[in-house]
């Protein structure tokens, strides 16, 4: 009887902590995103391959940055039970959404902190990472890598 | 040593071509940190440990191409990319690669 009930209560617990921790850390992450794109948002950031033929470019730097994320017990739980039934998996979008930005971030600060301009032909690249201890359940994590070439322009 | 992902050094000219140049690692996680990472799984969220372990190895990559650029005698490295590969449960190879080319 002590026995079944442990063996719910460690689940339980973990999916109450997952779910409170992880609720927590993604509303404040989504906080200093919203801060820090708000401030970086002036530094012209694009996909194109080349730069605008007006652009007097002075100098050029590759920048890059990246992000390694992993779901919550909840949100892993919650994503097993979707697989039942189809459809979108929302908790797995946001977490993919923040790391995205996250790394799009870090990526414009870092040529914000070099002098920079502009950013251009930024490309977004996303990888699984698993691990041995971890591997039970798949995956560990996901990470997103954003680089592009930073410029310098003439004024 | 100029890097960019683009196919030219904006504002540039390329003068002289001296072909591919690649630089890897193979980087495997520490064990301490994978266990904490292992923690941090239940609460979600970034994996600092892993994001720096990364980081230092594509740095290093990026060095050891930038080694082969400068005995070509480039001066820049265009249309760079990067690829992430998965040798062994543990291990990742992280694999950056260029064309070395000489510019004004």
């Amino acid at each position: 009887m002590v026995e079944t009930l442990l063996q719910l209560a460690v689940p339980a617990f973990l999916l109450g902590l997952g779910y409170v921790a992880g609720t927590m850390a993604e509303q404040s992450h989504y906080k200093s995103l919203r801060v820090r794109e708000l401030r970086l948002r002036r530094l012209p950031t694009t996909n194109l391959r080349r730069p605008p033929a007006h652009w007097r470019v002075e100098s050029a730097a590759l920048v890059a940055g990246s992000t390694v994320v992993s779901v919550d017990y909840f949100k892993r739980f919650l994503a097993q039970l979707h697989g039942f039934v189809g459809g979108r998996v929302r908790s797995y979008e946001s977490l993919l959404d923040r790391a995205r930005r996250e790394s799009v971030l870090r990526m414009k600060e870092e040529a914000v902190t070099g002098g920079f301009d502009a950013v251009i032909n930024v490309r977004l690249e996303s990888s699984n990472i698993s691990s041995p201890l971890t591997n039970a359940r798949g995956t560990v994590g996901v990470e997103v890598l954003a680089f592009g070439t930073a410029l310098k322009l003439a004024r | 040593m100029i890097l960019s992902n683009t196919e030219e050094v904006p504002g540039r000219a390329i003068r002289e071509f001296y072909g591919v140049v690649t630089g890897s690692t193979v980087r495997s996680k520490h064990f301490g940190k994978d266990l904490l990472a292992g923690l941090k799984n239940f609460i979600g969220g970034e994996l600092k440990a892993y994001t720096e372990l990364l980081q230092e190895a594509r740095q290093e990559a990026i060095e050891r191409m930038i080694e082969q650029a400068k005995a070509l005698g480039a001066n820049a490295v265009v249309n760079i990319r990067f690829a992430t590969s998965s040798v062994a449960q543990g291990a990742a190879e992280l694999f950056a690669y260029g064309t070395a080319v000489r510019v004004d």
